[in-house]
């Protein structure tokens, strides 16, 4: 079979999915300015114990080999560790993202002896400057700390995942320094206007020559770097592919499950929209991804739309849902941030339009009276 | 069998899935997960599956090939499949 075919394959979704995200909560120590589920506090419905192993027993049963566990900062929660323990236990490994501040020496040495266990740092710039401009006072320094740690237990190569802006594109080889310092792995994954990254996108994502910049330097690093294929919108830009299947996986072979529970096509469109139902209703997680009707049309074939006429349309796959939704262009036509151009007139459209009739996200978690960070 | 067969020789080779690779079943074919490398690799064939999962229970690949009924003219590409497969450790060779 050749890999158009299993790409077409992929697109009518798969028995389960592949890359399962499963924010376990909305609390956060930290406030990022871009988080994409806009975490701070606590949400008082978030699963039980319980529950989240009644979800892990469906998975298993499915045959999930993996979940990437996220959150808010996922350790916060005070079973954090049993919740990981019992989804090694039944064969689903655990990659989650955290930011660093519950990895001390001794929740190091815990997490070096476990199996299946990968952990993704989060840092959004080489230095504190850069970094704690988007993710918060100290938080630099508390991310190299938990590095630290991890290296000392004897963790092995974990990964530092960086989203990438235009504050910190000038920084790749810096972050790049930085994980092989480490004998980590680098990921790089795409700012989406999701979240609290709604008010902030505008200042933060890349510019053009900016992308041109990451596409050139991801497809000299080749599989050294992860990307979660977030970048499959770059592939106009030149013959050659990033590595990855270059597709929208949303309810096809990804999906979220958020800490109260609802399953949304994917990490970064938490929205009525997009949301396709509730672990907790009868036929739980399964139902959902089997039979919601979200899914089910997302993985009916779509529309190219205005993005047809285009000849990069094959490479490109016109782009990021979730980046045309929260930006208000229409999902059958350019990301906002298409190669070409062709996302610009809409963006100017979209600017037009009243803040209050754009789409926002679904929840707010962010705590009151805050601060903003400086950005 | 004609002596391109006989030439390759992953097919007298003995083989079997490793035993940290966990097969998932999908339209079109399966997927593989090796827990130690944490790699997924997609077999795209349902046939590729069955030889696979057979493997352990036959003395060679073309045995094993044989056994499933798998037409002597697709050895070849059997043979191709199973080399990729080796390589990213989704089957391994035994050893006595």
């Amino acid at each position: 079979m050749s890999v158009e075919t299993l790409a077409t394959q992929m697109k009518a979704g798969l028995d389960a999915p592949i890359c399962l995200t499963w924010e376990l909560t909305y609390a956060c120590n930290l406030q990022c300015v871009h988080c994409l589920s806009s975490s701070g506090q606590r949400d008082p419905r978030e699963l039980t114990t319980a529950e989240a192993m009644a979800v892990l027993d469906e998975l298993k049963a499915l045959q999930v080999f993996y979940i990437n566990i996220g959150g808010g900062e996922p350790m916060v929660r005070r079973d954090f560790f049993d919740l990981v323990e019992y989804s090694v236990g039944n064969g689903i490994g655990v990659k989650f993202s955290t930011n660093g501040a519950f990895i001390d020496a001794e929740k190091a040495r815990r997490l070096a002896a476990m199996d299946y266990v990968d952990i993704q740092l989060s840092v959004d710039g080489a230095d504190a400057a850069t970094n704690d401009a988007v993710r918060g006072e100290g938080s630099f320094a508390t991310a190299t700390r938990a590095m630290d740690h991890l290296a000392e237990a004897g963790f092995g190569p974990f990964k530092i995942s960086v989203v990438a802006t235009r504050q910190n594109v000038p920084q790749l080889d810096a972050f790049k320094a930085l994980a092989d310092r480490y004998g980590a792995q680098l990921r790089l994954t795409r700012l989406r206007p999701s979240g609290r990254a709604v008010d902030t996108w505008d200042q933060l994502h890349p510019t053009q020559a900016q992308q041109r910049e990451i596409y050139h330097w991801l497809l000299a690093h080749g599989d050294n770097v992860l990307t979660g294929d977030s970048f499959f919108h770059l592939n106009a830009l030149g013959d050659e592919a990033l590595p990855g299947l270059n597709l929208c996986g949303a309810g096809r072979v990804v999906c979220l499950i958020d800490p109260v529970g609802d399953v949304y096509a994917c990490p970064f469109v938490i929205h009525d929209e997009f949301l396709a139902g509730n672990v907790r209703n009868p036929g739980g997680f399964t139902e959902v991804w089997k039979r919601s009707d979200l899914f089910r049309s997302l993985r009916e074939p779509q529309s190219a739309g205005a993005c047809a006429s285009c000849g990069s349309f094959d490479a490109c796959q016109g782009g990021c849902m979730a980046a045309k939704f929260f930006t208000g262009l229409p999902l059958d036509g350019p990301d906002p941030e298409c190669v070409s151009g062709h996302g610009d007139a809409g963006l100017a459209a979209a600017a037009a339009v009243p803040v209050t009739l754009k789409p926002r996200p679904a929840q707010d978690h962010t705590k009151p009276a805050r601060t903003p960070a400086p950005v | 069998m004609s002596t391109e067969l006989i030439a390759h020789p992953l097919l007298s080779a003995a083989l079997e899935l490793h035993p940290q690779v966990a097969l998932r079943p999908e339209p079109f074919g399966a997927l593989a997960y090796h827990y130690g490398n944490r790699r997924l690799v997609f077999l795209k064939h349902a046939d590729v599956v069955t030889v696979a999962k057979a493997l352990a229970d036959h003395p060679t690949l073309a045995d094993t090939l044989r056994a499933c009924g798998i037409a002597e003219r697709r050895w070849p590409s059997f043979a191709t499949a199973f080399q990729s497969l080796l390589q990213s450790d989704v089957v391994r060779e035994r050893r006595p």
